[in-house]
């Protein structure tokens, strides 16, 4: 990885679907060697804000920064990388799909080895490497797609609802991987999971219908939540 | 007599088919031409309508672009296009007095190479297009978060449709092999030069040579049944 960036901000966006609004006016603001939660019941927006992030969708309106430097959707798919709640494995060999992303980049030949190897090692997948990816649990699956995305080395890592449907032993693994690859880079979990939140973030941000509705360092987010809706959304009692 | 009557119309097919196996074993000369022949103008005809099928069917199913949904409408209505009536078209532009008459294509294998060409590409544009479109669409998205660029993309998405092409191709190349419209009215039928296996067993079974027609139409369906199966078998 080149210089590590130091935070990301995504800056007023909002987005607009057939006339309604998916998101809007989200400021979020994620630093480096942290793991910054999204929360939110289902369709509060959180897939959508990660894939504006990703340079997957362009945002009606608002910017995304990093390091106080904007760019363009197809720039940030230089920056950041995502990971699928529902995890999604090219055809052939788990090697293959971790030195696909590798390969596209232009990653030398003779490194490309060692970072798959690297990569499988965070997400406890060593030896793992010539067995078919589509025939893995869908646990596996997505400890695959966790370590094709840390080969790549981004400096932003979106990782949305990671363990959602996953038994509680993949769920660690993968869990432990995410904060692991905080050490080096700006991670964003997208989750509905509270405990998980609280577990791995140093911040939290609640979404709401497409707004931020409170955001905070996870400890105080946790304790003394200043919204009324979060506090309803922490003791499982929001409706949406 | 009900007895002799079914005699009488099983015996020649019977003994046609003895014959028929004779011919093949035997290595007979003319069976082997035509059969020769076939394969060669249905391959032709089969690939070089890959070259331009397969890029318009990945402009189908992975661009965006107004009227897309006529063309790929369009394209499924001429796959069932009549032999005869593509084979009296080409003829009429390839004839003497026609547009690419100066080119004296008329009458000889290239003939009907062009028209196999012509009449394979909705077969293969339509079903390649459609396995295309098969294609998990996350497996793009995927593509892209990892870095890849457009192009990138569309051969991750090709390469995970590529049994579906296969097939496709296979499909026109059958159709190429099987039919006899475009090879009669473009080839003419020609002995030891345009002849290929349905034109001559039209040909042999109006002239009541039905040994030396089963003899040809073993062949047909022997090689469509295996090519399918072949591919099968590959493909587990």
């Amino acid at each position: 990885m080149n210089v590590m960036i130091s935070h990301l901000e995504a800056h007023n966006l909002t987005k607009m679907y057939d006339g309604s609004l998916a998101l809007e006016q989200v400021n979020v603001r994620a630093l480096a060697r942290q793991v910054t939660s999204i929360v939110g019941v289902n369709g509060a927006g959180k897939t959508t804000f990660l894939r504006i992030l990703a340079g997957l969708d362009t945002p009606s309106e608002g910017k995304i920064l990093i390091d106080a430097m904007e760019f363009r959707p197809e720039e940030l798919r230089t920056h950041c990388t995502m990971v699928f709640q529902k995890s999604v494995m090219l055809g052939g060999t788990v090697y293959d799909n971790v030195a696909y992303g590798l390969r596209v980049n232009r990653t030398s030949k003779q490194d490309i080895p060692s970072k798959v190897k690297f990569a499988l090692s965070i997400v406890n997948l060593n030896g793992f490497e010539k067995r078919k990816a589509r025939k893995l649990s869908s646990g596996e699956q997505q400890r695959v797609a966790i370590a094709r995305a840390l080969a790549l080395e981004r400096d932003v890592i979106l990782i949305d609802e990671p363990t959602a449907n996953l038994d509680p032993a993949n769920a660690t693994i993968i869990e432990q991987s995410i904060k692991e690859s905080a050490q080096s880079r700006v991670v964003l979990l997208s989750t509905h999971n509270l405990p998980q939140a609280r577990r791995l973030s140093h911040r939290t941000v609640h979404l709401h219908r497409g707004r931020v509705v409170e955001e905070g360092d996870t400890a105080s987010f946790f304790a003394n939540p200043r919204d009324k809706r979060t506090k309803l959304f922490i003791n499982g009692e929001l409706q949406f | 007599m009900g007895n002799g009557e079914e005699d009488g119309v099983l015996d020649p097919i019977t003994e046609g088919l003895i014959r028929a196996i004779q011919l093949i074993l035997s290595g007979d000369p003319e069976v082997y031409r035509i059969t020769a022949l076939s394969v060669f103008v249905s391959i032709s005809g089969t690939l070089l309508s890959c070259v331009w099928s397969v890029p318009i069917s990945a402009v189908l199913a992975l661009r965006n672009f107004p009227g897309k949904r006529t063309i790929k409408g369009l394209f499924n209505a001429l796959i069932g296009i009549p032999t005869v009536a593509l084979g009296l078209y080409l003829y009429l532009l390839l004839s003497r007095s026609g547009p690419f008459g100066y080119f004296q294509l008329l009458y000889t294998p290239y003939a009907i190479i062009i028209g196999q060409c012509v009449l394979v590409t909705p077969i293969i544009v339509s079903f390649t297009t459609s396995a295309l479109e098969s294609v998990d669409p996350d497996l793009r998205t995927l593509a892209r978060t990892l870095g890849a660029s457009s192009r990138q993309t569309d051969a991750v998405i090709l390469m995970e449709a590529r049994w579906g092409v296969i097939l496709a191709v296979i499909a026109a190349f059958n159709r190429a092999f099987a039919e006899l419209g475009v090879a009669m009215m473009l080839g003419g039928n020609i002995r030891d030069f345009t002849r290929v296996l349905t034109t001559a067993i039209a040909l042999q079974t109006a002239m009541g040579e039905i040994a030396f027609s089963i003899a040809l139409s073993i062949i047909l369906l022997g090689i469509v049944i295996s090519l399918s199966i072949i591919v099968n078998l590959a493909r587990r």
